[in-house]
């Protein structure tokens, strides 16, 4: 099992760690049983990403795929974030191994969760809820791994 | 501080030592021929391979050269020596018992037999880290046909009581087999003191090459070969012989013992080395099991809130090799099978660390981890979202 350059940069140095004092929606998933959790805090204007952070307790492709996740969703619109695929993250990162899968839909699930936080507590309807996998109580992420449809690979 | 090349897993595998790679040499370009044959080739082959066997066999404390039989590295002895004795013993079903923090090279076969009719008991550990050998009492069975514990857990390190286990099993009527791929010189290894009617060695463990293992098979030991043929090997393994390989394996198993009760006591010291300086140094750490009989090679801990994974990366990045109980490392799913058998809780089993020195390991090596050790870890609880709410601040 190799990662790829994108994801060592990423684990190594990743972006956008903490989190934000004065967040506007906050999300966490994931269980310490299973070896990961995220958190991802964010700030938001004019209905977009503002400034976001996020702090992960996890494996090489947990961390990378939290700080591309952050990278990717800041400047976006809400509904843009919320639209971020596992796919995505793990094309953005230049493929992962097919046990890592997984770790995308960490990092996706954070942010949605986050952004129905903020729309949430401003008193909106959410827009992500019912496409959170972690929300489902049956959702084994471990299942995801031989989801082959959503491998990548680097040349 | 000057980056290293700190290879500190060496319960994974050992490189080849120059002088086995030496010994071996002559076995592939001038010593070439079958050893089965007759003429010339044949016979200089046939003498370097049974030199190699005598020297085993005298290693081990096996009594006669055909109670050694070479194989293709230990997870074959092991896989041999469960499937081929359980069915020659009981070829209509019965009875197994293996302890549940075997290498998976007995696990996986045990699991074979339970699919083929037998019925397997997994016996827990203590969680302290040894089999008690009142548990296996209590386990064993009138159709128990073959008791399976490994003589050194290859992750946490802790040595079982074999000699005492071997003669539990035996009041009842059942064989014996241990993993010694672990313990080969480490400690002393004596199949006539361990009472054992098989056990299962392994080259690469002990500066010998990949590839290459050795099962001992007590004489009268039932046995059906797993591996058919032409029938070298006593009729138990056919294949033409690896006899650069043996030899090379022979040469290894001579120099570790050669070497043995110093390197143990260096080992020693080196290993309570590391336990003491990670755990006196960084909070929320612990050593993994308690047993104080143990290999002086291996330190296995806990390192409270942080992913093993992460942990193994950061330190590669460093120049230092260790290795990991955490599912993520190893492609499987879930954490350390045999840290979960001792009651280590998954959430803590994702981190834990397995350090393990050797011969090429320097003070130097061992000083530079415990160096480097510390900052990678508060990095990471720093980034974890947990970890402050579970135990207070992650700096220190």
């Amino acid at each position: 099992m190799l990662y790829s350059d994108k994801v060592m940069d990423h684990f190594n140095n990743p972006r956008n760690v903490g989190v934000l004092d004065d967040a506007d929606g906050i999300g966490e998933v994931g269980n310490p049983v299973c070896g990961d959790v995220m958190k991802i805090s964010i700030k938001v204007a004019d209905d977009k990403i503002d400034d976001i952070r996020f702090q992960t307790l996890g494996c090489g492709a947990a961390i990378a795929t939290s700080s591309i996740v952050t990278e990717m969703a800041r400047g976006m619109s809400l509904e843009q974030a919320v639209a971020i695929t596992k796919k995505q993250v793990a094309e953005e990162l230049g493929g992962l191994p097919p046990a890592k899968m997984h770790c995308s839909v960490l990092a996706t699930d954070g942010l949605k969760k986050a952004v129905d936080d903020y729309l949430v507590t401003h008193g909106r309807d959410p827009i992500a809820v019912g496409t959170i996998a972690h929300d489902d109580p049956e959702f084994d992420p471990h299942a995801e791994e031989h989801d082959d449809a959503c491998e990548v690979t680097e040349e | 501080m000057e980056a290293r090349d700190a290879y500190l897993d060496y319960a994974a595998t050992t490189p080849v030592d120059e002088r086995v790679v030496e010994a071996m040499l002559p076995y592939y370009t001038e010593v070439w021929g079958n050893p089965n044959s007759l003429y010339r080739r044949g016979r200089e082959a046939y003498t370097a391979l049974e030199a190699a066997r005598e020297r085993v066999v005298g290693a081990i404390g096996a009594t006669h050269p055909n109670e050694v039989i070479f194989t293709a590295g230990g997870t074959e002895a092991d896989n041999t020596a469960l499937i081929g004795i359980t069915m020659r013993a009981r070829p209509d079903g019965g009875h197994l018992i293996v302890s549940a923090f075997e290498h998976h090279a007995v696990l996986e076969p045990a699991h074979f037999l339970e699919k083929s009719g037998y019925e397997v008991t997994y016996l827990a550990p203590r969680p302290e880290g040894y089999i008690d050998p009142e548990d296996l009492r209590n386990a064993l069975r009138d159709d128990t046909v073959l008791v399976s514990v490994m003589h050194g857990n290859n992750e946490i390190g802790t040595l079982q009581p074999i000699s005492e286990l071997a003669g539990v099993a035996h009041e009842r009527g059942a064989l014996f087999h241990t993993d010694a791929a672990q313990t080969l010189g480490k400690v002393p290894v004596n199949v006539a003191d361990l009472g054992v009617d098989a056990a299962s060695f392994s080259g690469h463990k002990i500066y010998g090459p990949k590839g290459v293992g050795a099962l001992y098979l007590k004489r009268g030991t039932p046995f059906a070969p797993m591996v058919r043929g032409g029938g070298q090997e006593f009729k138990k393994r056919s294949g033409t012989q690896n006899v650069a390989g043996v030899v090379g394996f022979a040469t290894a198993l001579d120099l570790v013992l050669a070497e043995l009760p110093d390197e143990a006591a260096r080992l020693a010291s080196l290993r309570e080395r590391i336990v003491s300086g990670v755990t006196s140094t960084i909070e929320n750490t612990i050593e993994s099991a308690t047993y104080p009989e143990r290999l002086p090679n291996i330190a296995h801990m806990i390192i409270k809130g942080v992913e093993g994974e992460a942990m193994l990366l950061q330190l590669d990045a460093k120049g230092v090799a260790v290795s990991t109980g955490s599912a993520c490392s190893s492609g499987s799913l879930e954490p350390s099978h045999v840290l979960l058998s001792i009651g280590c809780p998954p959430e803590l089993a994702h981190g834990s660390v397995r350090v393990s020195v050797g011969r090429f390991t320097s003070t130097e090596d061992v000083e530079y981890f415990l160096e480097v050790f510390p900052p990678i870890v508060e990095r990471l609880r720093v980034m974890s979202p947990l970890y402050a709410k579970m135990y207070g601040s992650a700096t220190t």
